[in-house]
């Protein structure tokens, strides 16, 4: 079976990790803007990261048979500085137009500091200026409700979101069932210690359904696992589930997403 | 969702994994023990007995709550304090 990772930052993994994923199926990835393990010193160092992003991953992909789209934006761990974020916020646009940029992410909240809101404000009005899809990073552990709720509330207090264009990733047990409520796609990260194992990502699936959930691995410089996705389908498998169920959720529902996109270009295999 | 499997079922293919992951959890607040134990009001300590003692009750969303008690609160007057 084909399958999406729609959060994966292939810019911290190697090319062997490309090559394991193809083989399993993998035919799209999508690389969200982050935290690259240090706060870059210089505006020039997003604009090179966001080069690599959109010139240098796609190319490394594609000799892998695999498509690479990405999202542009600052992440919240070096929002705080709002002078800052503003020069990396001025650098989006030029890069917003580029043919593999799906929109703005991953954006969102670390710390839940009023700075981060201040940041992320300014990041979805530019948004909604140029009619982007937004990706929303949810923060780690302790500050994960409490960022989420708050992530919710300034969507909720904007008309002009389109819910339907709006995925809020890295949901877990306690944060689900208000982001599906609401309307949003819900992202299930696969992480080993944080986040979600594959199974308890079955479990949320078999209570709240396949419908508007994303699952990725959001593999990254930290232990984390680019074929979190491929084990998350052997749990499924495992539990017996249908195999159209398990591609809605790998494959089906990214595409669906992603599709939303000006620029998703895909001609899936035969 | 297609499949209803019997709770025995479920149980007997996770018990050892259950089992193993409570001993872990044991043998690491021993670990904590023999290096001189926490105070009896670490906040952190005081999350995990919590935790544990959810795992005893029947309570349909066990680990939703225990997220919750690993969670800062949330206030919908937040934005008050911007």
């Amino acid at each position: 079976m084909y399958f999406f990772d729609p959060h994966i930052h292939m810019a911290a993994r190697t090319t062997d990790d490309f090559e394991t994923m193809a083989k399993a199926g993998c035919v799209v990835v999508g690389e969200p803007a982050f935290w690259m393990g240090y706060d870059r010193s210089g505006v020039d160092s997003f604009r090179d990261y966001f080069r690599q992003l959109t010139e240098w991953e796609p190319q490394r992909a594609a000799n892998h048979g695999i498509r690479h789209y990405c999202w542009m934006g600052i992440n919240a761990k070096e929002a705080e500085n709002v002078e800052f974020a503003r020069e990396v916020i001025a650098l989006l646009p030029e890069f917003l137009t580029r043919p593999s940029v799906l929109g703005i992410g991953e954006i969102g909240l670390h710390k839940n500091t009023p700075n981060e809101v201040t940041t992320l404000l300014e990041l979805i009005e530019l948004g909604m200026k140029t009619d982007e899809q937004l990706l929303f990073h949810t923060p780690h552990l302790e500050d994960k409700y409490l960022g989420t709720r708050m992530i919710l509330d300034i969507l909720r207090a904007d008309s002009r979101i389109d819910r339907t264009r709006v995925c809020v990733d890295h949901c877990e047990e306690h944060t689900i069932r208000p982001v599906l409520d609401e309307g949003y796609w819900a992202g299930i990260t696969l992480y080993p210690t944080s986040k979600a194992t594959p199974q308890r990502a079955a479990d949320m699936v078999e209570i709240y359904g396949a419908e508007r959930i994303l699952v990725n691995s959001s593999a990254d410089w930290g232990p984390s696992d680019p074929m979190a996705v491929p084990a998350l389908m052997f749990e499924m498998r495992r539990r017996g589930h249908a195999e159209s169920l398990i591609q809605q959720l790998v494959y089906d529902n990214p595409l669906k997403f992603f599709s939303q996109s000006r620029n998703f270009q895909f001609t899936p295999p035969e | 969702m297609p499949i209803a499997p019997a709770a025995s079922d479920v149980f007997d293919r996770e018990f050892l994994g259950v089992r193993a992951r409570l001993i872990d959890i044991a043998a690491t607040l021993d670990r904590i023990d023999r290096a001189g134990g926490l105070p009896d009001d670490n906040p952190r300590l005081d999350q995990i007995r919590r935790s544990a003692r959810l795992l005893a009750t029947d309570a349909p969303d066990r680990a939703a709550q225990i997220q919750m008690l690993f969670s800062l609160p949330y206030r919908d007057d937040w934005q008050k304090a911007r």
